[in-house]
């Protein structure tokens, strides 16, 4: 009933944001606050700009961002875990002139697809992979991921995460931006309307250097995990901004010269 | 007509792989196939496929993922240690129902082995390898011939049941040269249309979704039971087997690939020195000969397995043949290949087993 009240007081209001034919209809899984839910969002809006649904191709990953297909209004496939660029890069190769995107989380790219990963940006395979960096293995429940912070507390580093035990967060962006096959790398974050219009410019040129066919490009997506972090939503952006960024600083790290 | 060469087995079935439209090779070397890599990246790449060199098997099985799910057609090659590196993707793609060809050049284990041939990865190759309730549908050549013929084969079977095939061979099938003759082979009269591929979503359909995830137990049950039926539908239809003088044989040998053409030659021994010996060779070790291996249990006294392993189809055979003879079984590991004479011997072995039992009875 409160739904209906709602609609009919919509129509009072001019549409000045739509969800976008890039997303289905489905409700997202993920949890309140997470920014999984937002960067689909975004990712979906380029395409949409773009006008490139009908030749766009997505890779989701193994972690919270394996539904990706129920929300993502493009032809995808879901690889097996750590293996998204390496299944993307081979619909690329098949299917040249399609834009094709990975969708990967910490744990996928850089801990067990470490390699895929190297030797996707080394080959300067001419995709797009997405990053989400939130330090944490959220679907399985909050375990150190290779970009867990120092100090930090998952259910695999109960005391914490030391260096003498599980060694240092992997600053795999930087990594990869070392490689001469990327022509594009660059961080960014959505937790506020600001960053989320950066991101959304990042994706946008992203694909138009896909287009010209530059190379690898690679945006990391700092983002917080309130349910495997045990922090409110608010709470998950501000300890974000205060821990994640002094380690996984915002902004470009590679730009075409 | 086809065309007449003489070509190592890897090279034969990189050919083959070429005419029959293969798009695109994404593989790691490792001996005793890594021909099959060097060939398609000269020969492949000059007749325009695809031909990557992955940073693992790992890796290339999961490419062969996303490019079978692009549409194409599409293929890997290993041997053993590399084949365990794929397991993961390949009961993926099973599950998925992604067509594709995976060659396994069989080299002994386990462990780093040795790269010898051997046929020890028969359980792997038959009974899915990987996890959860998959089969390929296993081809295995017994010449430098069927190196190639079973790779046309193989595709089309893989298009048919959208399922991953392999061809099971050994080292020294792929090693070795012999003549082989090309047959004619048009694969745009052979390749389906692929209407499920994740292609680019035209606003005329839904988005195809390429996945192996489904987290309700009553649908992910219902997968499993329509693969199911698939191989029942495979094995209805495409088990395939060959037999030399089963018809008036008393014992007989049963032995795939390269080993079956040994046996063939223990046979003809054992017929110059007047003992009824017959040979029964699966040709797909996945759908097994089961009936056929059934119905000679009927009329013959015993049946000798022979194996480059410690055992692993003999298995097979003594369920085809549910104990109505006895059946025996000799291998060899390591990389060491039996010859004609010693497999004579065996059977000469079992033959005085059986006829001891049967008087003793």
């Amino acid at each position: 009933m409160e739904n209906v009240l709602l609609e009919e007081e919509l129509e009072q209001f001019e549409c000045v944001y739509e969800k976008p034919d890039t997303l289905k209809e489905a409700r997202f899984h993920y949890c309140p606050g997470c920014g999984h839910s937002t960067v689909h969002h975004v990712l979906m809006e380029v395409v949409e700009e773009m006008g490139i649904q009908s030749e766009t191709i997505g890779v989701a990953p193994v972690g919270c961002a394996v539904f990706a297909y129920n929300y993502m209004n493009v032809d995808m496939q879901e690889a097996a875990h750590g293996r998204a660029s390496a299944a993307a890069l081979a619909i690329k190769r098949i299917l040249p002139d399609r834009y094709v995107y990975a969708y990967q989380g910490d744990g996928d790219l850089a801990a067990i697809g470490t390699a895929e990963t190297i030797h996707t940006c080394n080959r300067g395979e001419n995709i797009l992979i997405v990053f989400i960096n939130n330090a944490i293995y959220g679907m399985t429940g909050g375990q150190m991921a290779p970009t867990t912070l120092l100090g930090m507390k998952t259910s695999t580093s109960p005391t914490g995460r030391t260096v003498e035990t599980a060694g240092y967060p992997l600053k795999i962006t930087e990594v990869v931006a070392t490689l001469p096959g990327t022509y594009y790398v660059t961080r960014q974050s959505v937790h506020t309307p600001n960053a989320v219009r950066q991101l959304k410019k990042a994706l946008t040129k992203s694909f138009q250097y896909q287009k010209e066919k530059r190379g690898t490009c690679f945006v990391e997506i700092v983002s917080n995990c309130p349910s495997g972090w045990k922090m409110t939503p608010v709470q998950a952006n501000e300890w974000m901004e205060k821990n994640m960024f002094p380690v996984y600083p915002p902004g470009d790290i590679k730009i075409p010269k | 007509m086809g065309d007449l060469r003489l070509m190592k087995g890897n090279e034969a079935l990189a050919e083959a792989a070429i005419r029959a439209g293969c798009q695109a090779y994404f593989g790691y070397p490792i001996t005793p196939q890594s021909e099959i890599l060097e060939y398609l990246a000269d020969e492949g790449r000059k007749r325009g496929m695809i031909v990557l060199q992955a940073e693992s098997e790992v890796a290339s099985i999961n490419m062969v993922y996303g490019a079978s799910g692009a549409g194409a057609r599409v293929m890997t090659s290993s041997s053993s240690p590399g084949i365990s590196l794929m397991q993961e993707g390949i009961s993926y793609i099973a599950a998925a129902e992604l067509p594709c060809l995976v060659v396994n050049v069989n080299r002994g284990g386990p462990g780093l082995g040795t790269i010898q041939p051997s046929q020890g990865d028969y359980f792997q190759a038959t009974k899915g390898g990987g996890h959860g309730d998959y089969r390929l549908i296993v081809l295995a050549p017994s010449s430098v011939q069927e190196m190639a013929d079973f790779v046309y084969d193989a595709f089309d079977l893989a298009d048919k049941y959208r399922n991953p095939v392999m061809i099971l061979a050994d080292g020294a099938l792929g090693q070795m040269m012999e003549k082989v003759e090309f047959r004619d082979y048009n694969p745009a009269d052979h390749i389906p249309p692929k209407p499920w591929a994740t292609t680019g979503k035209p606003p005329t359909r839904e988005a195809n979704v390429i996945t192996s995830l489904h987290i309700q137990p009553e649908k992910m049950e219902q997968i499993n039971l329509r693969l199911q039926e698939k191989y029942r539908q495979v094995t209805a239809e495409e088990t395939r087997f060959e037999t030399v003088q089963t018809g008036d044989a008393e014992f007989v040998l049963v032995a795939y690939g390269l080993v079956a053409r040994i046996a063939h030659r223990a046979v003809e021994l054992a017929r110059s020195e007047g003992i009824r010996a017959g040979l029964l060779r699966p040709v797909t070790l996945y759908p097994f000969p089961a009936k056929p291996l059934r119905d000679l249990a009927q009329r013959v006294h015993g049946m000798l397995v022979v194996e480059m392993n410690a055992g692993q189809m003999v298995e097979d055979v003594r369920l085809s043949v549910e104990g109505r003879v006895p059946v025996a079984f000799h291998g060899r590991m390591g990389g060491i290949v039996p010859s004609p004479e010693e497999i004579l011997a065996k059977l000469k072995n079992m033959m005085t087993t059986v006829e001891q039992h049967a008087e003793a009875r």
